[in-house]
């Protein structure tokens, strides 16, 4: 990325944030940004970036907007607009800002749009990444991703989703969608379920800072420091999860020595934090899982009743009870970690198959840890994956 | 203020005829109806509401060049029919929504809840 592009990439939730609600409209919000961009790209080379980059684009795209309904101005809705927006200050504060940053979000991730429109919309308007970049992140053809957003925006603007923070009453259920949002970016970002890439270095790096944005957006809900502390621990594993040969290393053989150390100092830090202030969740307790993980030099000497006691906090859901079958394992042996597995309905999941093969290895069961690993193969089509895979199958002899 | 038309999604039983709850569920519902009707009233967002026969009492106007023709019975055959529908006047879809989430405690059906355009 250019220095321009991260500029751009960095104003991009803010500007649209405080011109959204100026012209009471995201699409011509998004594009008179767009057009700020596409000036400062022309003239900044040559004069250099101003002081305030977020300032001056918010106020070229206005006076770009402005033009644009006077030149257009010719129904009475699109005057309202224009009298709106000249008899808005030109001085905008930084906590209005931050309310329409917060409104912005909200509307991005509202739950009468669907799951997948929200993480593309959240990243287009309040990431500032380009329809190119999400298309390539969650590898659908860019024309399907285009289509995606702009159903999405027609979708605010026809429903007339409103353009707000939500209600003291409504706000946990509304954060709760904001939070998984992003969780599902770095969930994308560190698993992809299809593609050659084992970690995608960039949508990791999108999550981490939509996950910092939630935390100075909503300073006191825990959840949002428990999500970035998630998002910081499962990003210091990356330059240890993918081996020479572009292989998938898997927690219990990954080279710990090679996590990022900055990276385990500040989730720690956060959790830390999270245990404090006592309101527990589920983002912060899969935090402290990894935070457990970290703290441990080996698989071998992780503090395994600690991770179950853990688990056991978290919703039964069968990802969950995966999770907590394999730390079972490891406290009261494989047998006792098969028996939990094999009640799972989960029978998709490559990662199952996965975990019984690496039990069924244990218990000198090499057949049907053959046959397991075979389960799990036919299950993915992430080559990274696929490649762990064999090896291990490969290894069973 | 939009316009939003909050429909009563109705499974249908294939038979064309309304599959009802028998009496002892469908008093209380009703009653629950009424008074989120009288609710909305207060409220000033309620336009028009009703609940409709069905789809076995409907009839069809097809055009065929410059006549139109006569089809007895509904336009499709389907799973759910429209049952009845009230449109409510509200800022915005966060307000239909909720007027709609009250609905759905009172029927116990799902609620398609659309804006107008016009």
């Amino acid at each position: 990325m250019s220095p321009l592009e991260e500029v751009f990439r960095e104003v991009h939730g803010r500007a649209v944030a405080v011109l959204t609600r100026q012209l009471g409209d995201l699409d011509l919000a998004e594009e008179a940004v767009a057009e700020a961009y596409a000036t400062a790209a022309a003239t900044w080379p040559e004069r250099g970036v101003p002081p305030s980059p977020a300032g001056w684009v918010i106020t070229t795209a206005r006076n770009r907007a402005v033009d644009r309904l006077r030149r257009e101005a010719v129904g009475t809705a699109k005057l309202a607009e224009l009298a709106r927006l000249t008899a808005e200050p030109e001085v905008v504060e930084v906590g209005a800002v931050r309310d329409d940053q917060l409104r912005l979000l909200f509307t991005c991730c509202h739950p009468a749009l669907a799951p997948e429109a929200r993480v593309a919309l959240t990243l287009r308007m309040v990431g500032g990444l380009t329809t190119a970049e999400i298309a390539r992140g969650f590898l659908v053809p860019e024309p399907t991703m285009a289509a995606r957003i702009t159903r999405a925006k027609h979708k605010i603007a026809r429903a007339r989703i409103p353009y707000r923070v939500p209600s003291e009453a409504d706000l946990p259920q509304r954060l709760a969608s904001a939070l998984a949002v992003v969780h599902l970016v770095g969930t994308e970002a560190h698993s992809p379920a299809t593609g050659d890439l084992g970690v995608r270095d960039d949508l990791t790096a999108d999550a981490v800072r939509l996950a910092r944005l939630l935390v100075e957006l909503v300073p006191g809900e825990p959840e949002c420091r428990g999500l970035l502390a998630l998002l910081l621990l499962t990003a210091s594993r990356r330059p240890a999860r993918v081996d020479d040969a572009g292989a998938l290393v898997p927690l219990d053989r990954q080279d710990r020595s090679r996590w990022d150390r900055a990276l385990v100092a500040e989730g720690q830090a956060l959790v830390r934090a999270c245990l404090r202030t006592g309101r527990p969740g589920p983002y912060q307790v899969q935090a402290a899982i990894a935070a457990v993980h970290a703290d441990a030099p080996t698989w071998a000497s992780t503090d395994w009743s600690q991770v179950v006691a853990l688990y056991d906090q978290l919703p039964p859901t069968p990802v969950v009870l995966l999770n907590r079958a394999v730390a079972v394992a490891e406290l009261d042996g494989p047998s006792v970690g098969l028996a939990l597995v094999d009640r799972l309905d989960l029978d998709a999941s490559p990662v199952l198959h996965a975990v019984r093969a690496g039990l069924l290895r244990r218990l000198d069961r090499v057949e049907d840890a053959r046959a397991a690993y075979d389960a799990a193969l036919a299950r993915t089509r992430n080559t990274a994956e696929q490649a762990d895979l064999r090896r291990r199958r490969a290894a069973l002899s | 203020m939009t316009q939003y038309l909050l429909s009563v999604v109705t499974p249908s039983g294939g038979t064309g005829e309304h599959v009802q709850p028998p009496p002892e569920e469908l008093e209380p519902i009703m009653a629950r109806v009424a008074q989120l009707r009288s609710d909305m009233q207060e409220a000033g967002v309620w336009v028009f509401a009703g609940g409709l026969e069905a789809p076995s009492t409907a009839t069809v106007l097809r055009p065929s060049g410059d006549d139109v023709l006569l089809v007895d019975g509904p336009f499709a055959e389907g799973k759910e029919y429209l049952g009845g529908f009230t449109v409510v006047d509200v800022p915005d879809l966060d307000d239909a929504l909720d007027w709609g989430r009250r609905t759905v405690a009172a029927i116990g059906l799902p609620i398609e809840v659309r804006p107008f355009s016009w």
